[in-house]
């Protein structure tokens, strides 16, 4: 892998670590590439976190063509119903099987995180990428900005939403998707700083490209992996903040299924039937930390320095 | 675009004039002005085509100031910098970008200077690739014809930096400068970041381009010896002044000024059964202070009350010879140093 941030903070162990690949013979990118899977191979916490991401999503393309039994049909004469042949995690309130429900709710789930991370990446990347490559009063009105709406709780901001536009799938979408910019805008920026002082940049500038090509084919390639780190991350916490506020009711609307309307559903049987509040929760939990491991474990497969050690 | 190919031998290739360059430092306190560094003060200098002039100087002298205000990447606080009687600040930014192909730029860090995330090929062809679309054939037979002249291979274009040791890092850095075939190298420290051996190699690598190309080097170093192989014309800078410029014999041979002095006593010397004897290091002064009189004065063993009252202006000795001295008769007359082996 080639280094982002190693040649700056570590001078002196790169030109011996690359004195050392030297003695180990030349190797080209994509000889680094495969080296890139069979470390990822070898890193725990990378494969049991795409293992239960991969095991999320897979829930979700299930749920698409196939469910044991439909997750909107009401049946309440066989209501908490226990785990049996024909539900394999018994029924719910409504008497409708949890595994189907299990299933489509990994699809809002999924739908949520990805369309909130996709308005955070691409609001809070390109006005990052602006502040480091404009300076000045554009730098500062953008951080002051992100600032500003950082110092609202996901939660609450979702809830003056809801106020204004109504509750539902896409308020709390837009809210957790404005949650998540000022967190790209900062991680951007600062990794963006950094890639803008390299020599590399100043000889960019020599060459007589301006800012944007600079941008576009310098810095955005060079904090690609740490932005890739970060989407993962803040993946897991959008569906936390999407189970949240679905169980606040502001969320996905019934009959809509999603984890956190389950939970909310469970919450008044919880000591008639426990286990209706333990499915969803266990399932938010797996996708989290599915997600929370991938992240981790990308942030170590992509830093070159910690890549030697493992 | 209407630019005279060959100029005549009397335009000079750069022309810098009165180049002052001062950078504010981060305010104190709200309600105190802002402290300035005068990073480079009154400098002026001429490069004609296929000479080439050293700079030389401690940290904090000036030197890389300079050679960036030369590449036209700050705007200088006054003066001008003038490339074949054309003042680039003055240009429009269209302009400036196609100008650009005949001045380019060595830096001194060959591990941060190239992009790790390019291929080789898309490294050097950058100068060409900023000016417009180029189609790949074309460029990759340009990439392949600098990488043979700088001694690597064409098969190195699709590999990436990291595969690189220092010195052919550096190669690749000269590749990149050379591919517009420009009519001057600005390299800022281009050997000092690399091992003695594999700086000769770079530095006869330069040195073989040069006379090949007929190019012309600022060169900026603070190795007397790195300025002395490549140069025609050596110019010391101490504070962001030049105090003394002149041929590279003739400085040697006759400093004429206490700080070209002290740089070439400090220049460290092998030599059999030798006594090793520690150097007498001074202080180094701060741009901040903005006093009368010689810059040089608090370091100088020659100052007097004259010298810390007047600075003096910077007048020939000899026959292309300047320094900004009082006592150059005085510094003149000291016998000269062991001359060095180059």
């Amino acid at each position: 892998m080639p280094s982002s941030t190693r040649a700056s903070r570590w001078p002196t162990c790169e030109r011996a670590a690359d004195r050392i690949r030297r003695h180990r013979g030349n190797r080209t990118g994509r000889a680094a590439a495969t080296g890139f899977w069979r470390r990822a191979l070898r890193h725990r916490s990378f494969v049991l976190g795409a293992v239960l991401s991969l095991l999320v999503l897979g829930a979700a393309l299930l749920s698409l063509v196939w469910t044991p039994w439909s997750a909107y049909d009401i049946d309440v004469a066989s209501k908490l119903h226990p785990p049996s042949a024909a539900h394999w995690l018994g029924t719910d309130v409504l008497g409708r099987d949890i595994v189907s429900l299990l299933l489509v709710g990994a699809r809002s789930t999924i739908m949520v995180g990805v369309i909130a991370v996709g308005i955070g990446l691409s609001f809070g990347v390109g006005l990052g990428l602006i502040a480091a490559a404009r300076k000045g009063w554009t730098e500062e009105l953008i951080m002051r900005m992100s600032d500003f709406t950082f110092a609202f709780p996901a939660v609450l901001s979702a809830i003056m939403l809801a106020a204004v536009a109504g509750p539902g799938m896409v308020t709390s979408i837009t809210a957790i998707g404005i949650f998540q910019i000022p967190t790209f805008v900062r991680v951007t920026r600062g990794s963006a700083n950094a890639i803008w002082a390299r020599e590399f940049v100043l000889a960019a500038r020599a060459a007589g490209k301006g800012s944007f090509r600079i941008t576009i084919e310098h810095v955005l390639p060079n904090i690609l992996s740490i932005l890739i780190v970060q989407a993962t991350i803040q993946f897991a916490l959008a569906i936390l903040a999407e189970a949240a506020l679905s169980y606040l009711g502001l969320g996905t609307q019934p009959p809509q299924p999603s984890w956190g309307r389950m939970l909310n559903d469970a919450q008044t049987l919880l000591f008639q039937s426990p286990m209706l509040a333990v499915y969803p929760g266990a399932a938010i939990a797996i996708a989290v930390l599915g997600l929370n491991l991938l992240g981790d474990g990308l942030r170590d497969l992509l830093d070159p320095r910690l890549a030697r050690e493992r | 675009m209407t630019m005279p190919d060959q100029p005549s031998p009397a335009t000079p290739l750069l022309e810098v004039t009165d180049l002052a360059q001062r950078y504010t430092l981060p305010r104190e306190s709200l309600f105190k002005p802002a402290a300035q560094v005068h990073a480079l003060n009154g400098v002026t200098a001429q490069v004609m085509p296929g000479r080439s002039l050293g700079v030389v100087g401690e940290s904090g002298s000036g030197k890389s100031t300079f050679a960036r205000l030369v590449m036209a990447l700050e705007l200088p606080s006054a003066g001008q910098v003038s490339l074949l009687g054309r003042d680039l600040n003055r240009m429009p930014p269209d302009e400036l970008r196609r100008a650009r192909r005949d001045f380019q730029m060595v830096f001194q860090d060959p591990y941060g200077s190239l992009d790790p995330r390019q291929t080789i090929a898309r490294i050097v062809a950058e100068p060409l690739t900023a000016l417009g679309r180029i189609d790949r054939a074309t460029l990759r037979e340009r990439v392949a014809i600098v990488l043979r002249q700088v001694g690597l291979r064409d098969a190195d274009m699709d590999k990436f930096p990291h595969e690189f040791s220092g010195g052919q890092r550096q190669r690749i850095a000269i590749a990149r400068a050379l591919i517009t075939q420009p009519k001057l190298i600005v390299a800022d420290e281009p050997v000092s970041a690399l091992d003695v051996s594999v700086q000769a190699q770079v530095l006869n690598l330069m040195q073989d381009l040069q006379d090949e190309f007929g190019l012309s080097y600022i060169l900026i170093s603070h190795d007397l010896a790195v300025v002395d192989l490549l140069c025609d014309e050596i110019a010391v800078m101490y504070l962001g002044r030049i105090v003394e410029q002149g041929r590279p014999a003739d400085l040697f041979a006759h400093s004429a000024h206490p700080y070209t002095r002290a740089l070439l006593d400090a220049v460290p010397r092998a030599r059999a059964g030798g006594v090793r004897r520690r150097r007498g290091a001074q202080p180094i002064g701060s741009q901040a202070s903005a006093a009368a009189g010689c810059p040089y004065a608090p370091r100088c063993p020659l100052a007097d009350q004259h010298c810390r009252e007047t600075a003096p202006a910077l007048r020939n000795v000899g026959d292309a010879h300047l320094a900004a001295c009082h006592h150059t008769d005085a510094v003149m007359a000291l016998p000269p140093v062991v001359a060095e082996a180059g």
